[in-house]
């Protein structure tokens, strides 16, 4: 276990292959809560929380269930999404019960985590790559603080934009994914930052 | 029930990607190639259609409370078999397609036609809703698909489409590009329903 592979893990999922930005995951939850600072945030530390815990846990249903019963191919989709779902579920109850403030913070972006598609493919990618348990938590953890610093870049500039003379046909969501595009471009600099 | 107009509605008025915006992950990843996105439109729309009449069947014996985890179970049910079809029969697509195809389960279509429309209409109603999506999906994706095909790679399906001393600009089918041409054809789209609006 050394702790440079760790470091590359992280710095590929934060900054070469950002999910948003290289990879396409979460464009919806990406688009459509980042009009203010403060949504984005709580969106983007209940997006690190729950890709951590899902990745800890589906990585360990994969090999001590579905590897087990060489059952991998036919019900892997099936249980890692009624896997998620449910854990997004006992996440909400434990917060409403233990933490009412941060659950408050978080309001409706917590259900809304079980269709990001981020989670689904974080879980994915880290059985696809053979990350061992340690490598997949990271993983999960990093792919979320990758995900949160695009969902406040994007925020901060379209709250500027608020004041802007933007063409009626490109208000919304049109200058939005423009606005990504130039982002996903300065994110290219970091490709070859580490070799594959 | 006016089998035309549902699918009228799911290809212009009310297209998923142009209208309503929704499912951009795989509309944005899959479409560096027309060849790409017309495969990656054709299990969606089976998805969407399965899992419409699926779910308008058994609309009335879900409890309410849990039907969004009932309908995750059909339509990942339906995302397995695609697996299973595409691995077999078109195995270089599927590998291209990568994880795309399991996502396909969280496509915001799916899941939104099932709560907005199967869960409230009869199945031959939901069985043509989810056509007329699927069809407007699947032709979005190919048009994204062809022009960043043209401009970022010189080529149509495969095809050259202009002589050889063109350079094309591999800006567009990279990840960059995707989010521009995506931009731009919105734009462009919101442009022309301003226009009918003002006239009409």
């Amino acid at each position: 276990m050394e702790i440079s592979k760790l470091l590359m893990i992280a710095v590929s999922a934060i900054f070469v292959n950002n999910f948003v930005f290289s990879r396409f995951l979460g464009i919806c939850p990406y688009l459509g809560v980042s009009k203010k600072w403060d949504s984005a945030m709580g969106m983007g530390i209940a997006v690190i929380f729950v890709m951590t815990l899902a990745s800890f846990i589906t990585w360990i249903i994969q090999k001590y269930l579905l590897d087990r019963f060489g059952i991998s191919d036919i019900l892997q989709t099936i249980t890692f999404i009624l896997t998620i779902a449910a854990l997004v579920q006992l996440v909400e109850m434990f917060l409403k019960k233990s933490a009412p403030e941060l659950y408050k913070a978080l309001g409706i972006y917590l259900p809304l985590i079980t269709t990001n598609c981020a989670i689904l493919g974080a879980t994915l990618l880290n059985i696809k790559n053979d990350y061992n348990l340690i490598e997949s938590v990271f993983f999960g953890f990093s792919g979320g603080v990758g995900f949160t610093i695009a969902l406040l870049m994007m925020a901060s500039i379209r709250e500027r934009l608020e004041y802007a003379k933007v063409p009626p046909a490109f208000r919304g969501t049109a200058i939005g994914l423009i606005l990504a595009s130039l982002m996903a471009l300065a994110f290219g600099g970091f490709s070859g930052l580490i070799g594959e | 029930m006016n089998v035309f107009k549902i699918i009228k509605n799911g290809i212009l008025d009310e297209n998923p990607t142009f209208r309503i915006v929704l499912g951009m992950c795989p509309t944005l990843a899959v479409t560096s190639s027309a060849g790409n996105a017309i495969g990656m439109g054709l299990a969606a729309t089976f998805v969407l259609v399965m899992s419409n009449v699926i779910i308008s069947l058994i609309k009335n014996v879900i409890p309410s409370k849990i039907r969004i985890p009932a309908y995750i179970v059909v339509i990942a049910t339906f995302v397995t078999i695609v697996q299973f079809v595409m691995a077999g029969f078109v195995p270089e697509l599927y590998k291209t397609l990568g994880i795309f195809i399991p996502l396909i389960v969280v496509n915001c279509i799916i899941m939104g036609r099932a709560e907005a429309f199967a869960c409230k209409n009869n199945v031959g109603a939901s069985f043509f809703d989810g056509i007329g999506m699927g069809i407007g999906f699947t032709l979005a994706l190919i048009l994204i698909g062809g022009v960043r095909e043209i401009l970022g790679a010189n080529k149509f399906f495969g095809f050259l489409v202009f002589p050889e001393a063109y350079k094309p600009m591999l800006f567009f089918v990279l990840a960059p590009g995707g989010f521009f041409t995506m931009g731009v054809l919105l734009g462009i789209f919101n442009a022309m329903s301003l226009k009918k609006k003002k006239e009409g």
